[in-house]
């Protein structure tokens, strides 16, 4: 699969403080989130790949276009809803998504009717002809997304997108990136520090530290694979009949103190069966727990230092 | 498809020009100040002064006319239409130019700088420098309309009057007209963006328009004086230009000093090259204060 984000080398530097330290990777997700604490390059990355700022050395590619000498293409293909307040306060909401649709390349009786399209979608309809310095905190955040959505862009660059939302409101941002997620029109950038955002939404997860890729996982992978180990913890019968019955059925197994076993089931084996072969050999279980290696585990790892401190 | 089905689609449809998109600012900007009754009423008054000077190349041209107001033939004279007659109109009419520009000017940039659109007009396939065109073009086609639009077509109508001969002979103002009118024009509309940039408090980037061209001739005028030079006039942005409109519109043989606010009198003018560079440095300066200004995201060191 061509990637959608390509990282080649890609350094950025400010001065004498070296902000992105020669990022090398291949992003073919159709949600990819950016996580990493604050200061870790997430909004400077994404600065960067609009062409906001010059990498020293290296260079990214965008569905191929490459950010240094086809700038102008690469924004012609994303929309990017900013982490700040970012509007023009003195315009109506439908004004100002018309306008940056306009500029956006859209002729103008299509920037309009995608502007009101793009209010009703984000759930603002009743108010987009309010001025935008009225709006709520929420409502910016949308309107952010309707502006970024408005021209039909192939990649969304989408930076922390919930930011200062109470949780209905977050609950909705989710839902959107996610909607727009599953349609497959295009494809997805969210960078966000809060872990919970961007396992709801990604596939693939990049994690930045001080510059540098920290790790990187594909979280549907990370997910299968979740849903396949499993830890028992059995009483009664003959645990040796049932973990031989469960090898059988194809189970990787390691057997631990006081009936404990660890197990990985082969594609196509329920739970349930397990439970039968159980109550077959007169064994119980009585504790079964999926493996827990979630987002937060994959990014506490990443985050460790050389000394395992955080 | 209706707005009220609530769903995303890609856009599929045909792109405008990447060249025209510049000029999406300046419609905006237009729709915008349609809505502000002062300023349409400025806009207007503006007008007055052009029109009293198309009256009297008329007048002068219209025995009847003349015979009506009781004036005799000779009278014609009082009122002489040349060099000093369209230099006049156009120094007035930049006058209000200078006026206009502090109106409009600090509400440019500085919407887009406090709540940090900018970021959202530059996301687009859209570059800095077609920002700074598309907010430039607002005060250049609002400032032409004052200036040279209303001096040529007053050039036209005595050129209409007195006859092609006249026309030819004076072809020189028509284009001292129109260049003098640019430079004045170019340097407002920069000096207007760099200080809507940098003073986000639209009274004071209004004052500090005038406080460029007030304070910096005062300057100049304390340099002349302590110094007993007239090497201070480089700092009076009305001078240089006036030492510009002068050779302009009469070249080397020179017979005028300018037209009210630039006046460049005989003898303390500094020399043509000086003025232009002086001119410049300061279109350099102010466009080095946008660029500065007009980013994407803000670099902090």
């Amino acid at each position: 699969m061509d990637p959608v984000i390509e990282l080649d080398g890609l350094e950025v530097r400010f001065g004498q403080r070296t902000i992105l330290k020669k990022l090398n990777a291949k992003l073919t997700g159709r949600s990819v989130g950016l996580l990493g604490p604050n200061g870790a390059g997430k909004s400077t990355l994404i600065n960067t790949l609009l062409g906001f700022h010059k990498p020293s050395s290296g260079t990214a590619r965008i569905l191929g276009r490459d950010v240094r000498t086809q700038a102008r293409e690469v924004r012609s293909l994303v929309g990017y809803m900013p982490e700040n307040d970012a509007y023009i306060s003195s315009m109506s909401g439908v004004h100002m998504v018309r306008l940056m649709g306009e500029l956006a390349g859209l002729p103008r009786e299509h920037a309009l009717e995608r502007a009101h399209e793009a209010f009703f979608y984000v759930g603002l309809g009743e108010v987009r002809y309010r001025n935008i310095g009225t709006y709520s905190l929420g409502m910016k955040q949308a309107a952010k997304l309707a502006q970024a959505i408005v021209h039909g862009p192939k990649l969304l660059f989408l930076d922390e997108p919930t930011n200062g939302l109470d949780p209905p409101a977050r609950t909705r941002m989710i839902q959107l990136i996610q909607e727009i997620r599953d349609r497959g029109d295009l494809h997805i950038l969210l960078s966000s520090h809060l872990l919970h955002d961007v396992e709801d939404c990604c596939d693939q997860v990049l994690i930045l530290k001080d510059g540098n890729v920290a790790a990187f996982c594909n979280l549907e992978e990370e997910r299968r694979a979740n849903r396949r180990f499993l830890e028992l913890e059995t009483r009664g019968g003959n645990n040796g009949d049932f973990l031989q019955a469960v090898v059988k059925l194809g189970c990787e197994t390691a057997p631990g103190v006081q009936g404990r076993i660890k197990l990985v089931m082969p594609d196509g084996l329920e739970v349930r069966q397990l439970y039968e072969i159980a109550a077959g050999q007169n064994v119980q279980i009585r504790r079964l727990n999926r493996k827990r290696d979630s987002l937060e585990d994959i990014f506490l790892k990443a985050m460790e230092s050389a000394d395992g401190r955080l | 498809m209706a707005v009220y089905k609530k769903t995303y689609r890609p856009y599929e449809g045909e792109l405008t020009p990447s060249w025209s998109r510049f000029l999406v600012i300046p419609r905006y900007a237009f729709e915008d100040l349609h809505g502000k009754r002062f300023l349409s009423i400025f806009f207007l008054a503006s007008f007055i002064y052009p029109l009293v000077c198309a009256l009297i190349i008329y007048v002068q041209h219209n025995a009847s006319a003349l015979n009506l107001l009781g004036v005799q033939q000779g009278a014609r004279g009082l009122i002489s239409i040349n060099v000093t007659f369209f230099m006049s109109l156009l120094g007035w009419q930049s006058i209000m130019a200078l006026f206009l520009a502090s109106f409009i000017g600090p509400g440019l940039v500085s919407p887009d700088l406090s709540n940090n659109a900018l970021s959202l007009y530059l996301a687009r396939p859209f570059s800095r420098v077609e920002y700074v065109l598309g907010k430039m073009s607002v005060l250049a086609i609002l400032m032409s309309l004052m200036t040279w639009v209303p001096g040529l077509l007053c050039f036209g109508l005595q050129g209409y009057l007195e006859g092609w001969q006249w026309m030819r002979d004076n072809a020189r103002l028509a284009s001292g007209i129109f260049f003098g009118a640019w430079v004045w024009i170019l340097i407002l509309s920069l000096l207007a963006m760099a200080l809507s940039a940098w003073v986000k408090w639209k009274p004071a980037a209004g004052g500090m328009m005038f406080g460029v061209f007030f304070v910096a001739s005062a300057f100049g005028a304390v340099i002349n004086a302590v110094q007993r030079t007239r090497w201070g006039n480089v700092f009076n942005i009305s001078h240089l230009v006036g030492v510009v409109w002068v050779r302009l519109f009469e070249g080397t043989n020179q017979t005028t000093n300018g037209a009210v606010f630039f006046r460049a009198n005989q003898g303390e003018q500094v020399p043509l090259w000086t003025a232009w560079m002086g001119l410049a440095v300061l279109a350099l300066l102010c466009l080095y204060m946008l660029a500065r200004k007009i980013r994407g995201a803000e670099v902090v060191r």
